[in-house]
């Protein structure tokens, strides 16, 4: 019961404290940039697999403007996308890089 | 005795560096145009390089009717003129190419040893205006596409003669070229050989998927759907962005080994170019 009400009186207090408040601005912020750091390496590795795929590019592309715009909820969901895909494209080109050869003509 | 053996030694260990493991152009094109020709038993081995025609008897006949009045002729006609055109300095194209460029399309894309790269003969003529002082023309479209619907037109019916040298980076080149044709890329996850070796004269949509046999032998193309002429580079690219990866350069050097593999794929076949296509 002890709990119960400490718990409604935090969650009563939390939604008191305004979205824009400088720590959590902050910490949204680095965020952005640590998942906009995270995705455009994992894109470098596609683009050098010569396996960039269209959709990373856009979701980056998206994500790069979206921080412009200091939207970093919008950048972070969008570079984490972009890093999924790059991850999937690294995956796809050294898989081929073994099973090519099984595709020949013989 | 001694000497004889570690010379014997010398020549074993150093063979294998002179190609790349397994690489045997030959022995691929034979696999690769009887595939083809057991796909395809009716179809003759030089009217592959009519590709979607090759396969499709409507279409054929709507090709027939167009030839009449062949859609890449302005491009021919412009060609001509800019070959024929001198530089500021005086000098020609024809200066820059083996019996004034007449009759040299069918060994194109060429192995040169002194870059150890691959020259497309789009990547010929850009040597050729730098020579010349002249800037780069774009690789896909426009004069480029235009100078080699006349260059090409100038070799129509010669048979393709390719060489891959014995040269490792040659080889190399090759190996690079075959790579990317074999290898899924893209979220569509397609290779060229989705397309062109397993959907060989299937449709996608309405289009007829060209066999990879000939697929290159009629570029640069005048595409219907372009509204003008393209080189094979030009191609590469659309076909990239159709499977979702971004495509490469167009002077890149992995679409000139492309090339290369599927020009000497071509082999004995006809040059085709400049050709139409839907």
């Amino acid at each position: 019961m002890k709990t119960w009400i400490a718990g409604g009186m935090i969650a009563v207090l939390l939604a008191f404290v305004p979205a824009g408040t400088p720590a959590l601005a902050a910490a949204d912020k680095a965020g952005a940039a640590a998942a906009l750091s995270r995705a455009d390496a994992a894109a470098k590795v596609a683009t050098s697999l010569d396996d960039q795929w269209a959709p990373t590019a856009a979701a980056l592309k998206a994500a790069h403007a979206a921080q412009k715009k200091g939207d970093n909820a919008g950048a972070i969901k969008l570079a984490d996308r972009a890093y999924r895909l790059a991850t999937l494209s690294i995956r796809q080109a050294r898989e081929q890089q073994k099973l090519w050869p099984n595709a020949v003509v013989r | 005795m001694k000497r004889f053996l570690i010379l014997a030694l010398s020549v074993l260990l150093l063979r294998p560096a002179l190609a790349a493991p397994g690489t045997d152009p030959a022995a691929d094109l034979r696999a690769f145009q009887g595939y083809f020709h057991t796909q395809f038993p009716k179809v003759p081995l030089a009217d592959f390089v009519n590709g979607p025609y090759a396969m499709d008897a409507g279409m054929r006949a709507q090709w027939k009717d167009i030839m009449q009045f062949p859609p890449y002729q302005f491009a021919l006609d412009h060609g001509k003129d800019l070959f024929a055109a001198p530089f500021p300095n005086g000098h020609h194209y024809a200066d820059c190419f083996a019996d004034k460029g007449v009759g040299i399309a069918q060994d194109y894309p060429r192995f040169d040893p002194k870059t150890g790269r691959v020259v497309t003969i789009e990547i010929a003529v850009n040597r050729c205006r730098a020579a010349n002082g002249q800037p780069k023309l774009k690789l896909t479209t426009g004069d480029m596409a235009d100078l080699v619907a006349y260059l090409t037109d100038l070799s129509r019916g010669r048979t393709i003669a390719v060489v891959v040298p014995a040269d490792p980076r040659a080889r190399a080149a090759y190996e690079t070229g075959k790579a990317y044709f074999y290898s899924r890329r893209g979220q569509l996850n397609f290779s060229c050989a989705s397309c062109h070796v397993q959907g060989a004269g299937k449709h996608l949509r309405g289009d007829v998927l060209a066999p990879a046999l000939g697929l290159i032998a009629a570029f640069p193309v005048y595409r219907s759907s372009w509204g003008n002429m393209g080189t094979v580079v030009r191609r590469f690219i659309g076909c990239n962005k159709k499977i979702r990866v971004v495509p490469l350069p167009a002077d890149s050097v992995v679409y000139r080994d492309l090339e290369y593999f599927l020009a000497y794929m071509n082999n004995g076949l006809p040059v085709a170019g400049p050709g139409a296509r839907p």
